[in-house]
């Protein structure tokens, strides 16, 4: 109960009909329109959505990297400004520093933050402990596997103690074994840790296996179209993937997120055909697939 | 072990020859040296695994290495055989030998010129020269490329001019830089700079500006500000190609410095050979070109030297791909 009221506190994302726009005058392209969501403190909220429907622009905007062109982006009722250590980022592509040695890597946002060495050591050689790492303490992320090396990404971000982990697609470029060791992983993880959690993927089955809560968002410009609880009891393990529960809201994902996706390729469909697009709304897509 | 070995196509164990056992293992290692000699205990097998991989990698280097070694010293005593039948026998179709000199003549002249110190004297002054002009270069060459690449107003302000300078090459500045510089001593330098500035300039400003843009994002997203940005991820990721601008650099500092020696020289090893020739003393103008391509070869290795000690993740990144 102590730790509840503790972290009621902090790492609370509030995101208010955030608008973000590409490009110049006369060539604007809407990525995000008027996206409301927000995410509790300690809670693991997934934003699903077809590809290209602005997830990880709505991600970079939390994280500082994108300006918004309308609306508010909000860490603990603070506007957020541009990055920082209190957002944690975990990168689609393996972003690790190639010349630095794992630990040296989790090191880095302590060093950043002025820690002294043995300070940074120590609490790196700890986190890495937690992951099953410290073997590899100084390897070179070129040594290392890709699920290892995304491994270190997470806890990295970890090591600065942020309120919120930022995930984009993290585990998008694993093979499909990895990734299921990966979300277990990221589950330990959290709830040892207990922060807020965003979490960008396309994939249904990741998304219901990992979160609190969900949003699926809708083809560009890309707005809420759902909001769903995941009401799975913790801890979540692989094997509720066969439980009447989950099969019935992978089911109602797929049917959201297929409409999305069969938009979003009728529009691209639409402009790759010309004038010859009358026949072709969703219904034909659907019968070419 | 021995249904590995079976599997394994023959020409591999023969290749890694000396040691089967060692050289079927793979080649990542997924235990670190820290922890083998932590579980020691008793089992003797564990405890004499630490020395194993320097055997193998010995043996794998001497095999890789021999070969490679024996067709070096081929081709070497082939040019200087063919040196040696040209000058003796002064063969003369177009190209004519009878005034070059023999190599038996040269390295006696070079074992004389061992026992002279103006002979050291102008080896260290062409050295400091290199030193000097190389130096200066590395430094401006990488702190402007950095501040080039990184930000684009600078590039859009300088990059433009100095476009224009760098086809020139370094020879053609030495009358401007004989009436520019108050010394000929600090001419000879400027030359020997400027050749090597624009490969350093060139390839650090590549290697920032081709950096992989997530590496930044991730950093700030870990809280470095502009400066600790540079020196922690832009320097470091430019650093390979900066390297290659400090070879290519290398190599033009020394086609600089000797074409400059040649023309304004006082002292200098490109000094000596061309005063060698003014002399009539053919003997010395080999032994002049041999010095001037060791001293070369030296500088180079020490670049390449200091780039594997810089960049330790660089070298396991190419063993590996």
């Amino acid at each position: 109960m102590m730790n509840q009221g503790e972290i009621g506190l902090k790492g609370r994302i509030d995101i208010q009909d955030l608008k973000v726009t590409f490009g110049r005058k006369g060539n604007l392209v809407e990525a995000v329109s008027g996206i409301s969501l927000h995410v509790n403190p300690g809670e693991f909220v997934s934003i699903v959505g077809p590809s290209g429907c602005g997830k990880s622009t709505l991600l970079n905007a939390v994280a500082g990297f994108v300006k918004p062109s309308g609306g508010k982006v909000l860490l603990d009722g603070k506007e957020i400004k541009g990055p920082g250590a209190d957002r944690g980022m975990v990168f689609q592509q393996y972003s690790l520093f190639p010349w630095m040695s794992v630990r040296k890597n989790v090191e880095f946002g302590l060093k950043m933050a002025g820690k002294e060495r043995n300070a940074r050591e120590s609490a790196a050689r700890t986190l890495l402990g937690l992951a099953g790492l410290l073997a590899f303490e100084n390897h070179y992320p070129d040594q290392l596997s890709g699920g290892m090396r995304q491994r270190v990404g997470i806890v990295r971000a970890l090591a600065t103690s942020p309120q919120v982990l930022l995930m984009d697609e993290p585990f998008g470029a694993l093979d499909a074994q990895t990734r299921v060791v990966m979300q277990e992983i990221l589950t330990n993880m959290w709830q040892r840790f207990r922060l807020s959690v965003l979490f960008i993927t396309h994939d249904i089955d990741e998304s219901i296996f990992l979160s609190d809560r969900l949003y699926v968002m809708t083809a560009r410009p890309g707005k809420i179209k759902a909001e769903i609880e995941i009401p799975l009891p913790r801890p979540r393990v692989p094997e509720m993937a066969d439980s009447a529960e989950f099969l019935k809201l992978r089911h109602e994902l797929h049917s959201l997120i297929r409409e999305e996706s069969l938009k979003a390729m009728g529009g691209e469909l639409k402009e790759g055909l010309g004038g010859f697009d009358t026949e072709v709304g969703p219904k034909g897509i659907q019968a070419l697939i | 072990m021995n249904t590995t070995t079976g599997l394994l196509p023959a020409k591999q164990t023969y290749e890694y020859g000396l040691d089967h056992v060692d050289a079927l293992e793979p080649m990542s290692d997924p235990i670190p040296e820290r922890t083998k000699r932590t579980v020691k205990s008793g089992d003797s097998e564990v405890s004499t695994r630490p020395l194993a991989p320097v055997r193998k990698m010995l043996s794998q280097w001497f095999m890789a290495n021999i070969v490679k070694f024996l067709l070096g010293l081929l081709s070497i005593t082939l040019f200087v055989g063919f040196w040696y039948l040209a000058t003796k026998y002064r063969w003369d179709f177009y190209i004519r030998f009878n005034s070059i000199p023999r190599p038996g003549d040269v390295f006696t002249e070079a074992l004389s010129l061992a026992h002279q110190e103006d002979f050291y004297k102008n080896m260290a002054l062409s050295l400091r020269r290199i030193v000097l002009g190389f130096g200066i270069a590395t430094v401006l060459g990488i702190l402007f490329g950095l501040i080039i690449g990184r930000y684009r107003l600078v590039h859009s302000l300088l990059f433009p001019i100095l476009e224009i300078l760098r086809p020139i090459p370094a020879i053609a500045w030495v009358p401007i830089a004989i009436m520019l510089w108050p010394t000929n001593e600090s001419s000879i330098v400027f030359i020997t700079f400027l050749g090597s500035f624009f490969p350093i300039l060139v390839n650090t400003i590549e290697g920032v500006s081709n950096q992989d843009k997530i590496l930044i994002s991730a950093a700030r997203s870990l809280g470095a500000g502009e400066f600790a940005l540079m020196r922690e991820v832009i320097l470091p990721g430019a650093l390979p190609s900066i390297f290659t601008g400090l070879a290519i650099g290398m190599g033009v500092a020394w086609v600089s410095l000797i074409a400059a020696e040649m023309i304004a020289g006082e002292y200098g090893i490109g000094y000596f050979t061309w005063e060698a020739y003014s002399l009539i003393q053919y003997n010395d103008i080999v032994v002049g070109m041999i010095v001037i391509g060791i001293l070369g070869l030296g500088c180079s290795g020490a670049i390449r030297l200091m780039g594997r000690i810089l960049m330790p993740w660089h070298s396991t990144n190419n063993g590996r791909s």
